[in-house]
């Protein structure tokens, strides 16, 4: 028998970064009201960058997030590379891909196991899994360690970097850190292996809606870092025209803009990345695709932690190539790039584990003057309304635990990241 | 033998990086999770316990609205531990408590700016006592699981009161300020290892500045070497913004920031 009312109001969804409400009104078998509303204090980054020396913008907005800091800080050196005519080396571009890999193996890892995996094997949290299941938290813990440890030679730690720089690298690992990470990593392939069967075993919720799906693109590569704007709908824009994207606009239920571009709402993140990038994976991570069923155009927002999957396959990999090459062409104690002016505007743009991240800048005399920083979380939150209000119709006539917990896992699929999310951007450059 | 005792994790503005750093800990010391009871964990867990004997909060109070919850937290729990610089110290939200802060929401918010309640971000000791304090930003693992099993012994914590640069002498660091490069190691709280001047940067002073910091003589210090006073005093306010405010509100007068 269908509901004819409902209301749904989870306080504070757990597992995820950040505070968000899921709040659901059903009367008379209507949808009256279906939204998640951004609770986390606003945080006012862009205002507090005004004044600060450039170089001091990718340490501050590391701490944005805890979880993709280095995403943060790449993003916004980026910009301030941009903005003053800085061309890092070929050593740098290929130590911050191999940190960002880092970072998307830490975060992911983190997602699927510690915050998703408990849904589908009906536990709370990761704790009990240690009891249960101890041999799956321990290889979690193993794998999520040496992501840890692939950022900390590079740049001293993960949250939140130190030796990112401004035109380069503070400080270079040695090429016997290089070595041992390299072995480490083709020593974690099992692991990896095993991370792919748990996920062709556990049973995603089925839901379909298509949307719009942008990623950053460039040619030969499974980009992370520049490239250019890409739609699933067609079409690209360089990163500079990223506002004809993201098209931010503020509503009444959220400290956290909303965005649209073609259609009402658009997907950013690791699914967003394999329907725009799927033929650029390693092939070792199309062979984890086609074992866990994903073939682009994935339309199951759900399955998005299965993306991370196989991008958890890919970066292990790309990671082991680019320590042969780092260790192949050999590493040098390069001085940072210096800037070529003190004044100017950039664009940096990076699609850090939950999808693509913009940081704009204005700098003058070496000083910040307009800061704009927009979220993946941020431009996810109007799609993931868009699912809500196609899902909840669909399960009235299941029992109100049952809807909110398929709430709460659509919410987690999105590994979304709420204190990033918050009060970001400004409508204006002063 | 009684129970275990319990803990919660709580947050406030902050990028909840100390409670992942959290996590990274137990990646070293799995034992851990046998000594205590995790009843309260969001960020991790969906399970919600109300019954403990240690909190830990991260992040600031940076809006009236959150007074009430950090003060119920201090009601119910025995010991309230800081976790991190914004706990700790206001840390980076502080820097906005310099600037005009309803200009500030209409430059993120423009129109809608009166929707967003904020006041001057400030460090959880400013609303409630807190009984000890995890400096840094993030926490360092092994300080957390230091401070943590003195917990449980029944000790107060206790924090290095040297500053940093006794640690970076011992790691053989070249000194940046013969480098030509600022830093505020000679007045910061010593206890990370100096990590950041390991890895080339300078001291930043998310720890907190060692008890009666020589302002004066770090003047002199930087004068020795050609360096610009104005520039590295500046780079108090990146996380110390709520102690210098307070330093010149007490009529100290300086340092005063360079922008």
């Amino acid at each position: 028998m269908a509901t004819p009312n409902l209301r749904i109001d989870v306080h504070h969804v757990t597992r995820v970064e950040g505070h968000g409400n899921i709040v659901v009104d059903v009367q008379n078998g209507q949808l009256k009201q279906c939204d998640l509303e951004i609770v986390e204090t606003p945080r006012f980054f862009e205002a507090m960058l005004r004044g600060r020396p450039y170089g001091e913008s990718s340490h501050i907005t590391s701490r944005i997030c805890g979880i993709c800091a280095v995403g943060h800080a790449t993003a916004s050196l980026r910009a301030t590379e941009n903005a003053l005519g800085v061309v890092p080396s070929e050593q740098t571009v290929l130590l911050r891909k191999l940190n960002f890999h880092g970072e998307m193996l830490d975060s992911h890892i983190l997602h699927a196991y510690m915050l998703v995996a408990p849904d589908l094997l009906g536990v709370g949290s990761v704790i009990p899994l240690a009891k249960s299941a101890p041999e799956v938290v321990l290889r979690a813990l193993r794998m999520k360690k040496l992501a840890g440890d692939l950022c900390a030679a590079l740049c001293g730690r993960h949250t939140h970097p130190i030796a990112m720089t401004v035109g380069g690298f503070t400080h270079f690992p040695s090429r016997e850190q290089l070595g041992e990470l390299r072995e480490r990593l083709i020593a974690m392939r099992p692991d990896v292996e095993a991370t792919v069967e748990l996920f062709t075993q556990l049973k995603l919720p089925a839901f379909e809606r298509d949307t719009e799906y942008v990623a950053l693109r460039a040619k030969g590569e499974y980009c992370y870092i520049d490239g250019e704007i890409a739609s699933s709908d067609g079409g690209a824009l360089p990163l500079t025209d990223y506002r004809k994207v993201t098209n931010e606009h503020l509503v009444r239920h959220s400290s956290a803009k909303r965005t649209h571009h073609m259609r009402e709402s658009y997907m950013v993140g690791a699914l967003a990345r394999f329907n725009i990038n799927f033929d650029e994976l390693h092939p070792k991570a199309k062979s984890a695709a086609a074992a866990i069923g994903l073939k682009p155009k994935v339309t199951n927002p759900y399955l998005n932690t299965a993306a991370q999957v196989v991008e958890i396959v890919h970066c292990s990999e790309d990671a082991i190539r680019l320590c042969d090459v780092l260790i192949k062409r050999g590493l040098t104690w390069e001085e940072p790039v210096k800037p070529a002016r003190l004044s100017g505007e950039g664009v940096g743009a990076c699609d850090v584990p939950r999808g693509t991240l913009f940081h704009n800048y204005v700098i003058a005399d070496g000083l910040v003057t307009g800061a704009n920083c927009i979220i993946p979380t941020g431009q996810n939150l109007s799609n993931i309304e868009g699912d809500m209000r196609a899902l909840v119709p669909t399960m009235l006539d299941r029992k109100p635990p049952e809807i909110t917990l398929a709430l709460e896992m659509l919410v987690r699929a999105y590994d979304p990241c709420i204190s990033c999310s918050t009060h970001m951007l400004n409508v204006r450059f002063e | 033998m009684s129970a275990k005792p319990k803990i919660a994790f709580y947050e406030f503005t902050s990028c909840e990086g100390c409670q992942l750093t959290v996590v990274d800990s137990l990646q070293l010391y799995p034992e851990l999770l046998e000594a205590v009871d995790i009843v309260r964990f969001r960020e991790a867990m969906s399970e919600m316990g109300d019954d403990y004997a240690i909190a830990f909060i991260e992040g600031s109070c940076s809006r009236p609205s959150d007074e009430a919850p950090i003060k119920a937290i201090r009601e119910k729990a025995a010991l309230v531990v800081a976790l991190g610089a914004c706990a700790h110290l206001g840390g980076i939200n502080t820097i906005r408590n310099r600037h005009d802060l309803g200009e500030v929401r209409r430059f993120v918010y423009g129109d809608k700016a009166e929707w967003y309640d904020t006041y001057p971000a400030r460090p959880i000791s400013a609303v409630i006592k807190v009984d000890a304090a995890i400096p840094g930003c993030p926490i360092d693992r092994h300080e957390f699981v230091r401070t943590v099993k003195r917990l449980l012994q029944g000790r107060a914590p206790e924090l290095p009161d040297h500053p940093l640069c006794v640690e970076c002498k011992l790691k053989e660091n070249v000194c940046l300020y013969l480098r030509g490069t600022t830093c505020l190691g000679p007045i910061v709280r010593a206890g990370c290892d100096a990590i950041c001047p390991t890895y080339g940067d300078s001291c930043e002073g998310c720890r907190g500045l060692v008890p009666n910091p020589n302002i004066e003589h770090l003047k002199e210090v930087l004068t020795e070497h050609g360096l610009s006073v104005d520039q590295t005093l500046a780079k108090m306010t990146q996380f110390l913004t709520y102690q210098v405010m307070e330093m010149e509100a007490a009529g100290h007068g300086d340092p005063q920031p360079a922008h």
